[in-house]
């Protein structure tokens, strides 16, 4: 896409940047050539200001002149070799985006070697493998740590990933899968659907029930007829579907927040949540050796 | 037609002793508020969980306070002390100049309500929301028809040097605030940018540096054209550098710009004109220093007993060190290293508390006496300690933030074999901590300096009293 609306910006960013810089240069030139009259033979100007305020006639300090020509002249170089004059591209044909591109792959090239042997070793093996798990490590430090925390425990809408309850597949598979293109949770506002206020108090309360987390009784019974709402996605047991990332109601693990107000929210607001697609930031065999530290967390060898 | 200030005889100082108390003020509150936020970065916890006291709403607080109510007031007071002196007549339209003062007190205060408040326009030293700015755009009307009324009554023939640059400055200053400000509002305290993307980002950036080009620059040029030749007892070291360097300072400023904007979404090359002209920038900057400098030939005996002479050649020195500094920053290479670290604020410091303090210091020194018909400042010795503790303290605030700008901007760019960073974020914060400290010690020095200065002047205030100045029978020479 073009930087300009029309064929005239171009040329008039050319034409006075040149006419800016050469100005400066006719400025210097003139300047160092006038002679200021010196009316009273003392190298002042012979102007006096409130009473003593003068000025004198020395000449330009000749290093002074020539570091603004050197600047100049550095100028118009750096705006032959690159971009600057307009829609002019520079000999170089340098662009920041060109400079990422080959920096990126550069980086890349260099790194293939040493992710190669990696590339074809099942994820069991890569997580106790030692160079890799340390890799694995600073990869999460890198790209993960900000979101699931250093110790990847996450927090309140950051899922835990040490522990055994996953949204969407635990199996080396799911985790590479999610890591690449990322993952969206999305559960619809359900209030309408369970029925009047008191219904979605009743409903929490079953859900409440479901994990053994303090609930009421009475109102938990009356409850249970309304889950059927919830029960299309996560069960009629409430134990959740990876398929469709619906969490686990039943294991006490909450990751938008515990308690009978926190669920209530949830079925009047619903919940939007994304984990951002990595594809773009990371390599396959880096996403593998991930993946491998990923599931290494909660699947410690067993000896 | 006859104008009235051109039939009085005696100067117009009471709007000059209302900025100059003021400056003094605004400066220990706008100190105290950087020392504040100097510590919250050493210690959180002191931002005391509450929202008006955190860093993100105290520090435009500190900017603001710092560049418009300090550095502000000292402009109004020492452009209408030398215009008038310069010219040889008294303030043009006196109402007026009281309005600037009452209207940009008025700005400061709403200032200070609203930026903790929470009231932002979220663009940096433009944060104040618009009927804000519109009264901003109404004392800065006001202040260029008294600035120009005064040029245009003068009784002597020739513009002094001093009066060039802040015309500039009040007329770049104009120009910069009403684009910049440009915006729509969708209830009272709220409004958005009349610009977009990165079209926003250019427009912000062209203010920003050109806040310090003109307000922090080209301003105090003007006091430095007038001050320190005054107080050396010299003339100007030379007529055609000051012919150079103002032209070109004012018109390379204007492109400087976009040096701010290094490897974002402003096509490469707005970003390689905002280099170079930064670059060219370079020597004009050195012309304004060379001319204070030289100025002292013959003088230099001087600073051996005068403190407030060296306060406006130290401020001098500091302005050659960051304009040459600046350019270097601006160079893409350097900027990939400097660009969002501790160092560009090291080098605005080096520039703000350097350049723009000392020198509104020297002069204020200069100033209140005069203007309270006193011989000298209260205690000499005061000034003096205040010259050595502001000296450490700069020495210490950037010194500190160039170790842990470069520091962090290597750590961050500090890459392992396997291609993962070598470092976490938070580890190259961790890092920062001993300098944040030493920083904070700088910044305290720095304001204790200038506590004293505030009981300096108020001494000299209230042994003297308000003095008339008379404008001496038309200079036949200039």
């Amino acid at each position: 896409m073009s930087d300009f609306t029309s064929n005239f910006w171009p040329i008039f960013i050319a034409v006075i940047t040149l006419l800016g810089i050469f100005g400066c240069a006719l400025l210097l030139w003139l300047t160092s050539k006038v002679k200021v009259p010196n009316a009273d033979n003392d190298n002042t100007s012979g102007h006096v200001w409130d009473g003593d305020l003068r000025e004198m006639n020395n000449p330009l300090p000749r290093w002074w002149v020539w570091l603004f020509v050197i600047t100049i002249i550095f100028s118009l170089v750096y705006l032959v070799v690159y971009p600057g004059l307009g829609n002019y591209k520079g000999k170089l044909g340098w662009t920041e985006i060109k400079q990422y591109e080959q920096e990126i792959e550069s980086a890349n090239k260099a790194l293939k070697p040493l992710y190669a042997k990696f590339a074809g070793m099942p994820v069991a093996k890569l997580a106790v493998d030692a160079e890799a798990k340390a890799i694995g490590e600073r990869l999460f430090m890198n790209n993960c740590s900000q979101c699931h925390g250093s110790d990847a425990r996450g927090s309140l809408g950051f899922p835990n990933l040490t522990d055994h309850d996953w949204l969407h597949g635990g199996s080396p598979e799911k985790i590479k899968e999610t890591i690449t293109n990322g993952r969206i949770g999305m559960m619809p506002p359900m209030a309408a659907m369970v029925g009047n206020a008191d219904d979605v108090k009743n409903v929490a309360n079953y859900v409440l029930s479901l994990s053994g987390s303090m609930y009421d009784s009475g109102r938990a019974g009356l409850g249970k007829a309304k889950f059927v709402a919830c029960a299309a996605c996560h069960g009629p047991e409430g134990k959740g579907n990876q398929d469709i990332g619906a969490p686990n109601l039943t294991d006490n693990i909450w990751l938008h927040g515990a308690g009978e107000a926190a669920i209530i929210k949830r079925i009047y607001e619903g919940k939007i949540n994304q984990m951002p697609a990595q594809a773009a930031k990371l390599t396959p065999e880096q996403i593998q050796v991930l993946a491998a530290y990923v599931w290494g967390l909660s699947n410690k060898p067993s000896k | 037609m006859q104008y009235l200030n051109t039939q009085s005889t005696t100067y117009n100082d009471t709007v000059v002793r209302q900025f100059s108390i003021m400056a003094v003020v605004w400066g220990v509150v706008g100190m105290l508020v950087g020392v504040i936020i100097a510590a919250q970065l050493v210690w959180p916890e002191l931002n005391l969980g509450l929202p008006w006291t955190s860093f993100g709403r105290l520090r435009p607080l500190h900017t603001n306070a710092v560049i418009f109510a300090f550095g502000g007031s000292t402009l109004f007071a020492t452009s209408y002390y030398v215009v008038q002196r310069t010219c040889h007549v008294s303030l043009f339209c006196n109402k007026l100049a009281s309005f600037t003062f009452w209207g940009w007190q008025a700005v400061i205060v709403a200032a200070a309500i609203s930026l903790p408040l929470g009231y932002t326009t979220g663009k940096e030293y433009a944060e104040l929301e618009w009927p804000i700015d519109i009264l901003i755009a109404l004392v800065w009307v006001a202040y260029a028809v008294v600035f120009f009324g005064t040029i245009g009554t003068r009784k002597v023939k020739h513009i002094y040097v001093a009066n060039w640059f802040f015309g500039a400055f009040i007329l770049a200053v104009a120009l910069l605030h009403i684009v910049n400000s440009a915006e729509v509002p969708v209830s009272f305290m709220k409004s958005y940018s009349a610009y977009a993307g990165v079209q926003d980002a250019m427009v912000q950036w062209w203010y920003g540096h050109n806040a310090v080009g003109f307000f922090l620059t080209a301003g105090f040029l003007g006091i430095m054209y007038y001050f320190v030749p005054k107080q050396a007892e010299r003339p100007v070291y030379s007529y055609s550098l000051s012919i150079v360097h103002f032209w070109a300072l004012i018109f390379t400023y204007m492109w400087a710009g976009p040096h701010h904007l290094h490897y974002t979404a402003l096509p490469d090359w707005t970003q390689s004109l905002g280099m170079i002209f930064s670059l060219i920038l370079l020597a004009p900057s050195w012309g304004g220093m060379i001319n204070g400098m030289m100025t002292m030939s013959g003088a230099w005996h001087k600073l051996r007993t005068d403190p407030i002479l060296r306060f406006m050649i130290v401020s001098l020195s500091f302005y050659g060190m960051s304009t040459f500094e600046g350019p270097m920053m601006a160079i893409k290479t350097v900027n990939s290293l400097s660009h969002y670290t501790d160092w560009t604020i090291g080098h605005v410091h080096s520039g703000a508390l350097g350049w723009v303090g000392l020198v509104s210091m020297g002069s204020l020194y200069y100033m209140v006496p005069r203007l309270f018909g006193q011989k000298q400042m209260h205690s000499m010795k005061a000034i003096e300690l205040h010259f050595w503790l502001a000296t450490i303290g700069i020495v210490l605030y950037i010194s500190s933030l160039w170790i842990s700008g470069v520091m962090e901007g290597l750590m961050w760019r500090a890459i392992n074999a396997d291609g993962t960073l070598t470092y976490t974020f938070v580890e190259s914060v961790k890092a920062k901590h001993p300098y944040y400290l030493i920083r904070l010690l700088g910044g305290t020095l720095y304001l204790s300096g200038m506590i004293i200065m505030l009981w300096n002047v108020l001494k000299t205030a209230t042994s003297g009293k308000p003095a008339l100045a008379s404008i001496p029978s038309v200079a036949a020479q200039a």
